[in-house]
């Protein structure tokens, strides 16, 4: 890596913050069978609705408590990790991989593949993220891998055009006209002597599409559309505990606590690494 | 200008028909064909399956029935709902004032907050009322909304036993519909008892709803203050001897809302999405609500014409946006044309 970049990058105290609590939680996810106290699906039949361990009624066998069924907050927590860093990178990996293609062959080619594509691109973006999403998992039926497949949809636009506008600004470089004047073919131009200098933009935005992406699918499982119970997914944890909010807080607030901070600390590392790589790009 | 107007209409149109073939497409790529979908749980015996199929034209050719969609459409007939019986558009149009309503609060809690958040934030730059300003925004901006709404029922409806769980009114208050906002109509009935529950009602939604619009907002406001602040015109200002509010409220602030203004625009898109989940935690009687309750009864036209109506709503306030953004700001329009 390049020196003046980590130096920019811990200069920010928060992208340094958001990185730790990052790594934290994929060590979390990866050790989630050895870290966590129980299975996620044990069920306590005698310790049903415990609250936390420092309240009144708590037991130290269940620090953040049980949930309606008798199952360990802490332990479905952690292991729900396991299915939020999942849902990320697979949205990521899929939206990032067909935007790239999207937006590297629209700026390359110019002319009325480009127009195909961006008006493409328009459509998705005039219905709501969410709402296209729900839709598109309507068709498809509700599950974990169709709730990420709607949402790697539904990013598509945002890597597509930014590649695209980078690729248009990196072809009228110097060095592309000289590899091209050297006999490269359109492949080697688009994909070893372009697309490398065109990464920066596209690192920031998927860090901060990763955090949109953990939010979305929480809430697609919250709606019931997303992954379905008994999974320890947060966003279906909080769902199944929406009858109990005046009984028994802790079973809705420490899913979302989590889900809080997965996707802030997603959010201060994407912040740090933009202001890093490129100061002057703008959050979209 | 009319230039510029008519080259933002060309880029919509390519955009309308494309939503209208995702909306045509849905109700053909959900399982089972259409009339089975109209027939619902209990079935259909193959003979009337036929004549029915007949009936609404599914057995012609695919392009021959969108553009019978499209004729219908162009006379405002979305098709009807398989719940209500009711056409889609008078569905659609009797819950729309409760979303907007809504939506309406939530954007001026954002903004009331927000913009002098922004500001503040701007002029203090790097000391620590910017970091808490800015850290409560990033932070506000990474909230689950769908749980923070949660969070606020258990605090004010829970505990403090202050607002309602649910609804848009209380039952026991009839309010004459005349524009259809609940906050309107009960002033313009006089009703104050029922204008107090109203308001109660919409405060948990509404900043439910405006959280997410309030941290952008501050945080572009920030950013846009800023870059004016360092202008050539506000250090001649300064020099002038203007009062620094004068030099902060009138020069810098007015050049600064101008992308704040686009900001504005597209955070409507982030407001129907986001109406979707809080109208399901407060039971709120808006389009949002409507929508979800649609897909798990499997009400597809409703979803359908749903779909289409939002797509337009917000591509008819992006082109308002960026009508309002030419006028205010010649450079951009200059540079678009």
């Amino acid at each position: 890596m390049d020196p003046a970049f980590w130096k920019h990058f811990r200069r920010s105290r928060g992208a340094f913050i958001g990185m730790i609590v990052v790594a934290a939680l994929a060590l979390i996810a990866v050790l989630a069978d050895v870290v966590a106290p129980y299975a996620p699906d044990t069920q306590f039949r005698d310790a049903l609705l415990l609250p936390p361990a420092w309240l009144e009624g708590g037991s130290w066998n269940f620090v953040l408590g049980t949930d309606p069924v008798g199952r360990d907050i802490l332990s479905r927590l952690i292991y729900g990790a396991r299915f939020s860093l999942f849902i990320g990178l697979i949205v990521i990996a899929l939206s990032l991989c067909g935007g790239v293609l999207l937006g590297l062959v629209a700026g390359f080619f110019r002319g009325s593949l480009e127009i195909v594509i961006l008006r493409l691109m328009d459509i998705i973006l005039a219905v709501p993220s969410l709402l296209l999403a729900l839709v598109i998992v309507a068709i498809l039926g509700p599950d974990l891998f169709n709730a990420m497949l709607a949402i790697a949809v539904v990013y598509l636009p945002h890597y597509a055009r930014l590649t695209r506008a980078s690729v248009i600004a990196q072809s009228k470089r110097d060095y592309v006209t000289a590899s091209r004047i050297s006999g490269a073919r359109n492949l080697r131009l688009m994909f070893i002597t372009i697309l490398p200098n065109c990464l920066s933009p596209l690192i920031v935005q998927a860090t901060l599409g990763f955090s949109s992406a953990v939010l979305d699918a929480a809430a697609l499982g919250f709606l019931g559309m997303g992954a379905q119970p008994p999974t320890p997914e947060w966003g279906t944890m909080l769902a199944d505990a929406r009858e109990f909010i005046l009984r028994a807080w802790w079973v809705v607030t420490f899913p979302g606590l989590a889900i809080l901070i997965t996707v802030l600390s997603f959010n201060l590392m994407g912040d740090g690494l933009r202001d890093a790589l490129d100061p002057k790009m703008k959050r979209a | 200008m009319i230039r510029f107007l008519l080259l933002r209409l060309a880029q919509i149109i390519p955009a309308f028909i494309g939503v209208s073939l995702i909306a045509f497409a849905f109700i053909r790529l959900v399982p089972g064909d259409p009339i089975e979908v109209l027939s619902g749980e209990r079935g259909i015996d193959p003979e009337r399956h036929a004549e029915l199929m007949a009936k609404f034209g599914y057995d012609k050719p695919l392009h021959q029935q969108y553009f019978d969609y499209l004729y219908n459409l162009a006379q405002g007939d979305l098709g009807a709902s398989l719940v209500t019986r009711k056409p889609v558009l008078s569905e659609f149009a009797s819950l729309f004032p409760a979303t907007l309503e809504l939506s309406i609060a939530a954007m001026l809690f954002a903004l009331v907050l927000g913009l002098p958040a922004g500001i503040i934030a701007a002029l203090r730059r790097g000391k620590p009322a910017d970091h808490i300003l800015m850290g409560s925004a990033l932070t506000g901006y990474s909230m689950p909304i769908f749980w923070w709404g949660l969070l606020l029922i258990i605090l004010f409806s829970g505990i403090l036993q202050w607002t309602p769980v649910s609804g848009r009114i209380s039952v026991i208050h009839y309010v004459t519909p005349v524009t259809g906002f609940l906050l309107i109509d009960s002033l313009l009935a006089g009703d104050i008892d029922a204008f107090q529950s109203a308001l109660r009602h919409l405060i948990l939604p509404a900043i439910t709803l405006g959280t997410i619009p309030l941290a952008v907002l501050a945080r572009q406001t920030r950013s846009a203050m800023l870059e004016v602040l360092g202008e050539e015109y506000i250090r001649a200002a300064r020099a002038k001897g203007l009062t620094p509010w004068r030099v902060v409220l009138l020069h810098a602030l007015r050049n600064a809302l101008i992308p704040v203004l686009t900001t504005i625009g597209l955070q409507v898109g982030v407001l129907l999405a986001g109406a979707i989940l809080t109208e399901t935690i407060f039971s709120w009687p808006g389009i949002g609500k409507w929508l979800v309750h649609s897909i798990f009864s499997r009400d597809y036209p409703s979803v359908q014409g749903g779909l289409l109506l939002i797509a337009l709503c917000i591509m008819a306030v992006n082109l308002l946006v960026d009508i309002l953004y030419g006028m205010a700001d010649p450079r951009i329009r200059h540079a678009r044309e």
